[in-house]
């Protein structure tokens, strides 16, 4: 009986240990937590990439559920899912970008050859805000809410199937919540 | 056909391609960054705050050890905030506001962490008792073999009572080496 107990301890945390690893099978370790979820957007005063004079602040993100998307010249997946970002703008997802420690040329000249997906883009040239935020790497997606509160972050491309599994639910019920 | 002389300037050429890229590497690490701080201590706090960091980019490299531009960024803002005089646990918990709590190599003490800060030490008790169950099993089961060989009960007992002696013994040397690793 004791014996058996004796055998048996070794299976049991073998099994026990398996089941934790077991759980961590097909998480991408490169995905972090999203430190800022359910935080408003932090405080900032950034200029408008489009217009040097013009000051956007966090009040600008305030009134309707948005797409913030942090994006720059020298990202090769922010050109890959930039033509999907036009689309969606085109069928009337609001999509705000933040132009992550970018140059101001370039990225008017990136916008005017490709589209320009986005209502307004916040330049922050610092990556100020991108570390308020978290971001450790462009592209990234962040759902924010009426009151400016973030409510998701995707980490890399946005296609079809982010948005329709992911972004769109989100978006919806966001909307719906008002 | 590739004669001895092309052969031997083949092995300069990558030689001196060897050389070059090994220089260009340490001149890398030299232009880093360099600040400046008002004290000595500022510096050392500097050094462990940025060993204690994780870069959220290139995982499994502290801040001080990365070159991706979000751990120079950290490295800039922790000089910013040690110089405006924050605590290293603010300091610590201004990162983890922002990139969560991956990006500290010392995570606090929470329901979510303490599988990481027990497990171990549960684990190591787990141990210390299966040691005592299988060394008391052991000398009672020299007991029962020495009653059935005839030998007077006093006898047995007083083997049984060195044996436990000497597992204790172990164990407890087990112990303290244990606390040596830690």
């Amino acid at each position: 009986m004791n014996k058996r107990l004796v055998y048996l301890t070794p299976l049991a945390i073998a099994l026990g240990l398996g089941l934790i690893l077991f759980t961590a099978i097909g998480k991408d370790p490169t995905k972090l937590e999203t430190a800022r979820l359910n935080d408003p957007i932090p405080a900032f005063n950034l200029a408008s990439l489009a217009d040097e004079s013009l000051r956007f602040s966090q009040k600008d993100l305030v009134g309707e559920v948005s797409l913030l998307n942090v994006w720059a010249t020298w990202c090769p997946s922010c050109r890959v899912e930039h033509d999907y970002l036009i689309k969606l703008a085109d069928e009337g997802v609001k999509i705000i970008g933040l132009n992550y420690k970018d140059e101001r040329m370039a990225a008017l000249t990136w916008l005017k050859e490709l589209g320009n997906p986005y209502q307004f883009t916040i330049y922050d040239p610092h990556g100020k805000l991108g570390f308020d935020l978290g971001v450790y790497g462009a592209p990234e997606t962040y759902v924010v809410d009426q009151n400016s509160v973030v409510r998701y972050r995707h980490v890399g491309v946005v296609n079809e199937q982010v948005w329709k599994n992911t972004l769109e639910p989100l978006v919806k019920k966001y909307q719906a919540s008002r | 056909m590739r004669t001895p002389n092309t052969a031997k300037s083949a092995i300069m050429f990558s030689l001196f391609f060897i050389l070059v890229f090994s220089l260009q590497g340490s001149n890398l690490m030299a232009s880093i960054d360099l600040y400046e701080f008002s004290s000595e201590a500022n510096e050392l706090r500097y050094k462990e705050l940025t060993k204690e960091l994780r870069c959220p980019k290139c995982q499994n490299q502290d801040i001080a050890d990365s070159n991706a531009p979000i751990a120079a960024d950290m490295r800039r803002e922790v000089h910013r905030l040690l110089e405006a005089g924050e605590s290293d646990r603010s300091i610590v918990g201004f990162m983890v506001d922002r990139f969560g709590e991956f990006v500290s190599y010392k995570p606090k003490v929470k329901p979510d962490t303490y599988l990481l800060w027990y497990g171990p030490w549960v684990l190591l008790f787990l141990g210390v008792v299966m040691i005592f169950f299988m060394a008391s099993r052991r000398s009672s089961s020299g007991q029962g073999s020495g009653q059935g060989k005839n030998t007077s009960e006093a006898e047995s007992a007083k083997q049984a009572g060195k044996s436990d002696l000497e597992q204790h013994k172990q164990v407890e040397e087990l112990l303290s080496r244990f606390k040596e690793d830690d």
